[in-house]
């Protein structure tokens, strides 16, 4: 049954190449994170490390005993943790509001956010808005311009209007409001869905870089993304700027750490993310 | 109106949102006006002359345009050309894997870079091309050859872009091509190697156009971002020895706007670019519905 010597042939070199390919995207990964492990010694010894003779936590040390790191770690956990708050609280309130057929004007309302997503008058508009709102460099300027898009709201919808109204009647016959049937009987009925979006706004608020960039001039209101980026481009290694007496590792190893921190929270996540996003990719596609 | 008090909570609830659409999406659009203004911070929306189409016909005259416009076209030519065929084949691929566990290891590695942000892909990026502290550079200096500037060097630049945009994306642009592929009947390929067919005919008459319609689509949507380049990617990558090749819309109206505080004359750069990008994505959603339907008959 299983073929003939061409077939196999055909299964080796498949495989084959296809191993090669997933060896081409773990790569880098695998490098940063095996030169961030090397110790400085061995670092600057050697031309080329691929695999380390000496552990150390040497780069791992001098970044978190800096004062910038943390913070930019303190900065970059807040607006993950504050910010997904917040985009999933209005984000599914207005969802859920448009799912119902009662609520007369939706159509328009969704019309609108509709074109949200088609056009967006530009950068310049914004960052207008943004200053005469007096929330230039303000953390709040990053969380509010990325609070929710049109495309979450309809997703979103999507997935309400699976939740029957009869559901909201039969609430609304004990005594509950539109809103308190929302926060005590729909949302709890929608977790799993609810926390997928969680996690699909949390980790696009820890890879925030343009908007935290754009409205945050003050370093010490850098999240992480934008402080990676100026470590990287900035040789002498005066972003990170550390009061500690110790000898600095070479900026190589250390840049290597700051990236395998950065990835690590992605990482935590990751098993979910690829399950949800999986089935979400082909959802939106069935539909779409 | 009553329907409206009889439902006043319901719309209580979606209160926030409509305003956060009315605040952060729609008051911006307003500041669409600048761009005919001479705005200055000082004078206002309110108090800012009026110039009328000054700016746009200064964007158009101007030498900038062509370059943005030909950077555009070509980052996204290059990336209809050799990136977006990529996820088909690799699906393929994919799809031929006899082992469910091999091919489950493999979607979770190729899937991986999709989520790290584009700050991370710059840094590895850096961390593997640049001159003085990439692998690839060490490599070349150990094999004895000369060390070469990957990421300042003018005439690789789009192709060093269109490499990152494969690495990052080619894995996860599989879902849509596998869920397409899973959908098709098996009997189909039993009927087919009775009838003598090999692997590479039956990929050719059977999953291929199984997946031709989210190919179509896929691809006239993508046509219809043709404005669009992806504003982190290249802003990261830029740097002043490939600053020729690497301004495109959205960093030239940072650069112009934000750093230099022309605010009129960029908001009418951006609101060109908008306006063209609206119009191609409607006519490519319009298309990608025609081809929709007939897929279904």
């Amino acid at each position: 049954m299983k073929g003939s010597v061409g077939d196999r042939t055909f299964q080796a070199v498949n495989g084959l190449l296809l191993a090669l390919i997933a060896l081409v995207t773990i790569f880098p990964i695998y490098y940063v994170v095996v030169v961030s492990f090397t110790a400085p010694s061995e670092y600057l010894r050697k031309d080329l490390v691929l695999f380390p003779e000496q552990w150390s936590l040497e780069s791992y040390r001098y970044l978190l005993s800096s004062a910038a790191f943390p913070r930019a770690l303190g900065v970059s956990a807040f607006l993950a943790v504050v910010g997904t708050a917040c985009s999933l609280v209005i984000t599914s309130s207005l969802a859920y509001a448009l799912s119902r057929k009662r609520m007369e004007g939706r159509r328009f309302i969704l019309l609108m956010i509709l074109f949200t997503i088609l056009f967006s008058p530009g950068i310049i508009p914004n960052y207008i808005l943004i200053r005469e709102l007096h929330l230039l460099n303000s953390l709040w300027a990053v969380i509010l311009v990325s609070l929710t898009t049109g495309w979450f709201v309809i997703l979103m919808k999507g997935f309400f209007d699976s939740i029957p109204e009869s559901l909201d009647e039969a609430a609304a016959i004990d005594g509950c409001n539109d809103i308190s049937t929302f926060f005590r009987i729909v949302l709890p009925l929608s977790m799993p869905a609810i926390a997928a979006f969680g996690l699909f706004f949390a980790v696009s608020y820890w890879n925030q870089y343009f908007n935290a960039m754009l409205y945050l001039n003050a370093p010490d209101k850098w999240p992480i993304q934008v402080l990676l980026q100026n470590m990287l481009v900035d040789a002498s290694g005066s972003a990170l700027a550390s009061e500690t007496m110790r000898q600095p590792p070479p900026s190589e190893t250390l840049k290597m750490a700051a990236v395998v921190i950065a990835i690590v929270p992605i990482m935590l996540v990751y098993p979910f993310l690829q399950k949800h996003f999986a089935k979400g990719a082909m959802v939106g596609s069935v539909k779409g | 109106m009553r329907a409206i008090k009889k439902n006043r909570y319901l719309y209580l609830l979606a209160l926030p949102g409509i305003l956060y659409f009315v605040i952060f999406k729609y008051f911006p659009m307003w500041g669409i006006v600048l761009s005919f203004q001479n705005y200055s911070p000082y004078t206002g929306l309110w108090g800012s002359e009026w110039v009328g189409l000054d700016h746009f016909r200064r964007f158009f005259s101007n030498p900038d345009f062509w370059l943005l416009f030909r950077n555009t076209m070509a980052i996204n030519l290059l990336n209809l050309t050799f990136f977006f065929p990529l996820p088909i084949v690799l699906s393929l691929m994919l799809n031929e894997l006899r082992s469910e566990m091999y091919k489950r290891v493999l979607q979770s590695i190729l899937y991986l870079p999709h989520f790290l942000s584009w700050v991370i892909i710059f840094s590895l990026t850096f961390l593997m091309f640049s001159q003085s502290e990439g692998i690839v550079n060490k490599l070349l200096i150990a094999w004895g050859m000369e060390p070469y500037p990957f990421l300042t060097d003018a005439g690789i630049f789009w192709g060093m872009l269109t490499g990152q945009s494969i690495w990052k994306e080619a894995g996860w642009g599989t879902i849509l091509f596998l869920a397409a592929i899973a959908g098709v009947d098996l009997q189909q390929y039993e009927a087919a190697k009775i009838d003598g067919a090999g692997r590479f005919q039956q990929m050719w008459h059977i999953t291929l156009p199984a997946i031709r319609s989210v190919i179509v689509i896929l691809f006239i949507l993508r046509l219809g971002d043709i404005m669009e380049v992806g504003f982190e990617q290249v802003f990261l990558m830029y740097n002043g020895a490939v600053s020729n090749v690497a301004e495109v819309f959205d960093t030239y109206v940072y650069r112009v706007g934000i750093q230099q505080g022309q605010f009129s004359y960029s908001t009418a750069a951006g609101l060109f670019k908008s306006l063209v990008g609206l119009v191609m994505v409607v006519a490519a959603n319009r298309l990608a519905k025609r081809f929709g339907e007939e897929g279904i008959y």
